[in-house]
């Protein structure tokens, strides 16, 4: 087998690559790319790469404080709770299932535990826990009692955002016509997803949320809570003090609950309604888009939502 | 004396050759034989197909190519059709179409790719290009009817109009009426994406009946089975038909009008819609599965049993998309009577379900590419396989061109010997010499990567979520895939090394995708510094990535070639690392 080569444009010297049977030992840093002494630093000390562990205990403590969409939604899943799910390290994906570095550890993308303890080898791992597949499963698969007691129930299958790859258009067709089971409740639980469209007054960007993912007004409300806390604050992202997080959502559920912003929905007929007056479940029916109004505008709201429950009933 | 000839070879004659030259690469490379070849050329390019609309501006198109007729943009990265790309963050058609308006009065095509068309675009296609032709929009956003109006009432020319999944706003059903009674040039329609009740049937009844030339027509869900035989019977010569909602009570008058309107359809190839099925209506198409060349049957919730007689009535089947309903019997059955059978597509019917609800397994591809000797195309959800399956398969098919495979449940190792599915993958890039697309999923460590790095020297776009180990991983794709154009990466814990040590095969690709990876924020400056033909754009929802140390990894990743230089068009949330620093150093 040739060895690749390696492009030398950046200043790095040829370097060798181990061979490939080393490079099989999942996690093992050592036979990672061996760029040694000669390799481009970045500036900053301790900020090389290898030092992964370094990067997750500065990911989990970035974590705690940062708020924005994929904490709400981890958040309101779990309650801020841990991962069985090891992941990537990257900084918070996109949602529902942020690959904490909490549960995983530098290069290894798997762990079966919460504690942080780096570098299990693949083989070995797989080897020693045989239900290792179904653990990693990001849902509560109801048999599966693992050592690991981080999973806590949901009622809803824990989604990881864009996992699997199936496009909105399916999905919410899907969504509308369950799969055909012989357990029609559990059918309707497991069924798919339904992304709408969430706008806020004043707000530059919208967001796309799954209102299947909720169970009540109160988990949807949290997570939009989350999700826009940084256009009324005025600023994405703090800079480390774990209280300031605590502090800037108490400030926006006084802004939500208060008088300053309504959540109002467009459902199937078109008409914009307050988020609340209907069931929850014929809500998500009759949801399309949501907009978190300015109070002042959603004025002459109430009325409609009480009058079409009324017909309906 | 010779030479001078040469030289002298007249212009019209070198355009007329190169009119037979469609490809863009053949195009590409005439151009590149000597300047006047050049000239020539350019002036006479009438298609153009820019995979990155951030690659190139539209001043710099035009600027090259005055005489342009056909136009193809692709925008946003292919992960934001699982909403990995947040709202906001591009794509957008109105400047391109406001240059174009200009410069091309006689445009007569255009094909979008997940941008971003408003109702302002649609409106000025309709306005500034008086012959023309074809629009087509998939899984485009942005645009409501009344854009659609709009081209409808003013494209006196057009004939193809195509919304394939695109998100469109309902604002009103009338649309349809927009075309006017004088307008019959219409070749191709497909509306499937359209929500309910957003087609006025009457309209959209008297449309194809005045339209001869009509040879594709995709409804969408809100038109009922009852309709289909009106419609069929007003254009028996359609080609490709989708239809409505697939379900009414069993009446045999309808069922017996509706049969008798599909076997008036002889140039009928290829079926699609098919919501809501009532399987007792299936039957009425048999009469026309015999040509039958393409199924989409990917929305249509019937059991194993009734896909199966169904497929079994179609042995010219070239292409299936079908949900897993129809289980490793159905797959065997399709086995069995396909065998011209190119591309399966299998869907989950329940993806997010605890447990698996269907008997669909690795078995059935197994069977599919044993017994279908011409499958090229593979695209397939299940809940477990093995790398014996796969090792099969891949001996069984080396033909294969595309291989999706995705094991719903993340990093799932073979299930039989719990090892990772590496030496399965391997085997696919090793057999398949001609593989041009590849998606892994399951457990998969570094290994599976290194035989990719290998084997796969046709590879062009590879799609990569929670798999393999370290740097070495993405080294050796980024190494060894010579061919490669586009990789997306999510979810892996590949950092910078990898990345900064491979910049320059960065600009041999259209583009590079990664999220939750571990790139840091550092070596994303580094590299869009270094690197000034590339646009290295981070992500990150979480702030400005300089408020946070520089090894911080960044959410989201997005590496482009471009001549364009960066945009200018980006959301608060997107940052583009550009040279600043020796823009600096030389002012």
């Amino acid at each position: 087998m040739s060895k690749p080569i390696e492009h030398d444009y950046i200043g790095l010297s040829e370097q060798q690559l181990p061979s490939m049977e080393k490079s099989s030992d999942a996690g093992n840093k050592k036979n990672g790319l061996h760029l040694k002494a000669t390799e481009l630093r970045l500036g900053l000390p301790g900020s090389e790469s290898p030092e992964r562990e370094d990067h997750d205990h500065k990911l989990l403590s970035l974590k705690s404080f940062v708020s924005g969409a994929k904490r709400g939604f981890s958040d309101t899943l779990n309650g801020g709770g841990k991962w069985v799910f090891g992941g990537g390290n990257g900084g918070g994906s996109e949602g529902l299932f942020s690959p904490r570095s909490g549960s995983s550890n530098g290069g290894n993308g798997l762990s079966g535990s919460d504690s942080g303890v780096g570098g299990p080898v693949l083989k070995d791992e797989a080897a020693q826990k045989p239900v290792v597949g179904q653990e990693k499963k990001p849902q509560v698969a109801g048999g599966s009692g693992h050592g690991n007691g981080n999973i806590a129930p949901v009622s809803n299958r824990a989604q990881v955002v864009g996992w699997p790859p199936i496009r909105s258009f399916r999905k919410n067709t899907m969504a509308s016509h369950p799969p055909k089971n012989d357990d029609d409740a559990e059918a309707k639980l497991g069924s798919g997803c339904l992304y709408v469209k969430v706008s806020m007054d004043g707000a530059p960007y919208l967001r796309k949320v799954d209102l299947k993912f909720y169970g009540s007004y109160k988990e949807l409300s949290s997570a939009l809570e989350k999700m826009f806390s940084c256009f009324t604050i005025g600023q994405c992202g703090s800079h480390g003090v774990p209280s300031r997080d605590g502090l800037s959502e108490s400030r926006l559920i006084d802004l939500l609950h208060g008088s300053e912003y309504v959540l109002t929905y467009e459902d199937k007929d078109g008409d914009w309604m307050l988020v609340g007056d209907v069931p929850w479940e014929m809500f998500t029916d009759s949801c399309k888009r949501l907009r978190i109004m300015k109070s002042s505008e959603a004025i002459g709201l109430a009325p409609r939502a009480m009058e079409k429950c009324k017909n309906r009933t | 004396m010779q030479k001078k000839m040469a030289y002298s070879f007249p212009d019209e004659v070198l355009e007329h050759v190169f009119s037979f030259i469609q490809s863009d690469k053949d195009r590409n490379a005439v151009s590149m034989v000597c300047k006047s070849w050049y000239e020539i050329e350019r002036w006479c390019r009438r298609k153009i197909f820019i995979g990155n609309c951030y690659a190139v501006s539209p001043r710099i198109m035009i600027r090259r190519f005055p005489e342009i007729r056909s136009v193809e943009l692709k925008g946003k990265p292919h992960f934001a059709d699982f909403n990995l790309v947040p709202e906001g963050w591009g794509g957008y058609i109105l400047p391109w179409i406001v240059e174009m308006a200009g410069a091309y009065p006689w445009l007569e095509e255009i094909r979008l790719k997940r941008m971003v068309v408003t109702d302002e675009s649609l409106e000025l296609i309709a306005k500034s290009f008086k012959n023309f032709k074809v629009l087509v929009l998939s899984f485009c956003e942005g645009f409501s009817t009344d854009g659609l109006a709009a081209i409808a009432a003013s494209c006196k020319n057009l004939k193809e109009l195509d919304l394939r999944e695109s998100e469109v706003d309902d604002l009103s059903g009338h649309w349809l009426s927009h075309f006017p009674e004088t307008y019959t040039s219409l070749v191709s329609l497909n509306i499937s994406c359209l929500g309910s009740d957003e087609v006025s049937f009457s309209a959209l009844e008297r449309l194809v009946g005045r339209c001869p030339n009509l040879r594709t027509l995709q409804l969408n869900r809100a038109v009922p089975l009852d309709k289909i035989a009106t419609i069929l019977r007003r254009a028996p010569q359609l080609v490709e038909f989708g239809t409505g909602t697939y379900a009414a009570e069993l009446r045999p008058d309808v069922f017996s009008n509706l049969a008798g309107a599909f076997s008036s359809c002889k140039e009928l190839r290829s079926l699609s819609g098919f919501w809501d099925v009532v399987p007792a209506y299936l039957p009425a198409i048999y009469s026309v599965c015999s040509r039958i060349s393409s199924l989409n049957l990917s929305y249509a919730t019937i059991q194993s049993h009734d896909l199966i007689k169904l497929v079994c009535h179609c042995p010219s089947l070239q292409r299936l998309l079908v949900l897993d309903y129809i289980e490793d019997s159905g797959l065997e059955a399709l086995a069995s009577s396909c065998k011209d059978l190119q591309e399966l597509r299998v869907f989950p019917s329940d993806p997010f379900g605890a447990e698996p609800n269907v008997s669909l397994t690795e078995q059935g591809l197994v069977a599919v590419s044993l017994g279908c000797p011409k499958l090229q195309s593979v695209l397939y959800f299940c809940h477990q396989m093995t790398n014996s399956a796969l090792v099969n398969i891949a001996q069984n098919r080396p033909n294969l061109t595309r291989f999706r495979l995705c094991i719903i449940a993340p990093r799932k190792p073979d299930y039989v010997t719990l090892e990772p599915l590496d030496v399965g993958f391997g085997a696919i890039v090793q057999h398949c010499k001609d593989l041009r697309r590849l998606s892994l999923s399951g457990l998969l460590t570094d290994r599976v990567f290194e035989y990719i790095g290998t084997y796969a020297k046709k590879l062009e776009m590879l799609s990569v979520a929670f798999a393999g180990d370290s740097d070495l991983g993405l080294h050796h794709v980024l190494s060894g895939c010579e061919s490669l154009r586009k990789l997306e990466i999510r979810d892996c814990s590949f950092g910078d090394k990898a990345l900064l040590a491979n910049a320059a095969k960065l600009e041999t690709m259209r583009s590079l995708w990664m999220s939750s990876c571990s790139v840091s924020f550092g070596a994303c400056k580094l590299l869009g510094q270094k690197m000034p033909r590339l646009n290295v754009e981070v992500i990150d929802e979480r702030g400005p990535p300089d408020s946070r140390p520089e090894s911080c990894p960044v959410e989201k990743l997005y590496i482009y070639r471009s001549v364009a230089g960066p945009r200018f068009d980006m959301p608060p949330f997107v940052w583009t690392m550009d040279d600043e620093d020796s823009a600096l150093r030389l002012s």
